[in-house]
């Protein structure tokens, strides 16, 4: 692989198709961390890239990041998700990290390429990210926190996680904030252990997580807000282009698959180009739903009062439902394309992971959960008054 | 939680202080409006508080308001003061504190646009 510098998406689609792919099946049948994909986006700077240039990173934008998770997953679905993953708290940091102890902790992760983790989810309160049982303990100008969360996705490896918790032991449990703790700061005890249907090497075992730090580690925007303006709408984005991924690489095995075909009997268009070419138009459609979604978002920048308005959360929302569906349903077209030679597992053709980490998607924040708030939040919504409105 | 939507201006007979009340006796049509909006918080807010206790610059989200009880809270704005949010307003800050709520509310009363 080339070291000289190259755009931000030419060398995640090398790091994804030079070596993620190649130890793609390994990572998923040992359920084990993609640690030779992430050595090389550490070499290439790629940890970093979202940092603001006068810290030391690229600051690259919403769309470069999505392309990298992109051409990621393309070799390997879960290098592209724990890529997504760290990225979403990266954004949270130089969307609302702006004092001293934050800045510093960006520079950090530009100079040496530290990777982030989220401890968002709890035991008590499940799959709600939105509510908290426990609680930032202030002493002084010191907290401590405790928290057992039932998912810390790539635990092991991280060197910072971000943490949410009710801002005090008085505070109601959606009255939350988003606590930053480095590897010194906190010590894991593990819980559970992550053996899924697919996915499987993002490694999202469950700890018991006990954190102290000083109090410019706490965000200062509640969660609420900050989860609005950044957490969401970057987290369905770049989760929407880990499976778009995904999805594209079946179908690029589907196309082999129906060139092999047709080469056999030149001349003649193999009866599975029509499945190819309904996988290829939901490809399509997929595509066209993330771009339409980092527009919004571009547009939206910068405005609080746009980025926590009920129509942006009803447009985000709905992109995560419409394209974890999305995904599954063109993985499924794929193998259809290729028969029994994208089934089996020992093919050029072979996407049963494809389809197994695909379904990860509509359950990852379940969609019904997403669809039931989107309905709630239907009933007071208005016609907006843009271009597309 | 009160259960006589009819009756917002007493709703605070519940059990609760009487800060509704006592702040409505001043008299003038702001504290009948402040009055009103916090009935409407009691009623439809789904806060982890009193909505009687609430000073009027309090942080409603500190005092447990989601965006889920947003939607009930505009519901019941409407149909007690017989306005209508438009799509600007449908936003975290419009719902803050009671304030917040007042001004938007005063501003659709007194023109349609806040």
């Amino acid at each position: 692989m080339s070291a000289a510098p190259a755009g931000l998406a030419a060398r995640a689609r090398a790091v994804g198709a030079e070596i993620a792919a190649r130890h793609a099946d390994d990572v998923d049948r040992n359920s084990r961390f993609p640690e030779e994909a992430f050595a090389a986006l550490r070499e290439q700077g790629l940890l970093g890239v979202m940092v603001p240039a006068d810290l030391g990173g690229a600051g690259a934008s919403l769309f470069e990041v999505a392309a990298a998770c992109h051409a990621l997953a393309r070799g390997c679905s879960a290098t592209g998700m724990i890529y997504a993953m760290h990225q979403i708290q990266v954004a949270c940091l130089v969307n609302h990290g702006k004092a001293g102890w934050q800045r510093d902790l960006m520079s950090r992760i530009a100079a040496e390429q530290l990777l982030l983790g989220s401890a968002t989810t709890e035991a008590e309160t499940g799959g709600d990210i939105r509510n908290s049982v426990c609680a930032v303990r202030a002493e002084g100008d010191r907290f401590t926190l405790a928290k057992n969360a039932s998912v810390i996705s790539y635990g092991d490896q991280s060197d910072v996680i971000l943490v949410t918790a009710r801002r005090n032991p008085d505070a109601p449990s959606s009255d939350q904030v988003l606590v930053v703790v480095t590897r010194d700061d906190y010590r894991l005890e593990k819980t559970t252990r992550w053996d899924a249907l697919g996915m499987r090497g993002t490694c999202s075992d469950g700890y018991r997580l006990e954190a102290a730090g000083v109090a410019g580690q706490i965000l200062p925007l509640p969660y609420a807000d900050l989860s609005a303006q950044t957490m969401l709408p970057v987290t369905h984005i770049l989760w929407s282009s880990t499976w778009l991924g995904i999805a594209a690489d079946a179908v690029s095995r589907a196309r082999a698959f129906v060139r092999a075909e047709a080469k056999r009997k030149p001349g003649t268009t193999p009866s599975s180009a029509l499945r190819l070419a309904e996988a290829t138009a939901k490809l399509q459609q997929m595509k066209a739903t993330i771009l339409t979604a980092i527009r919004q978002y571009e547009l939206a920048c910068g405005s609080p009062e746009l980025l926590t308005g009920l129509s942006f959360a009803t447009a985000m929302g709905t992109l995560k439902v419409t394209s974890s569906e999305l995904a599954r349903e063109i993985v499924e077209a794929a193998m259809r394309t290729t028969g029994l030679a994208g089934y089996r597992n020992d093919t050029p053709y072979s996407m049963g992971r494809h389809l197994r980490d695909a379904h990860s998607a509509a359950l990852m924040i379940g969609n019904d959960r997403i669809m039931s708030h989107t309905a709630t939040q239907l009933l007071v919504q208005r016609d907006g008054s843009g271009p597309f409105e | 939680m009160p259960q006589d939507v009819s009756q917002p201006f007493t709703s605070s007979i519940d059990g609760s202080p009487a800060g509704g009340l006592a702040r409505s006796a001043s008299g003038g049509a702001d504290d009948e409006m402040i009055s009103g909006i916090r009935s409407v918080l009691a009623e439809c807010g789904g806060l982890a508080v009193d909505a009687g206790t609430l000073a009027v610059d309090d942080d409603l989200y500190a005092a447990g308001l989601t965006s889920h009880g947003c939607v009930g809270l505009m519901l019941g704005l409407e149909e007690q003061f017989d306005v209508e949010f438009p799509e600007k307003l449908l936003n975290r800050r419009t719902f803050e504190s009671i304030a917040a709520i007042r001004n938007a509310v005063c501003g659709l009363l007194d023109g349609g646009e806040a």
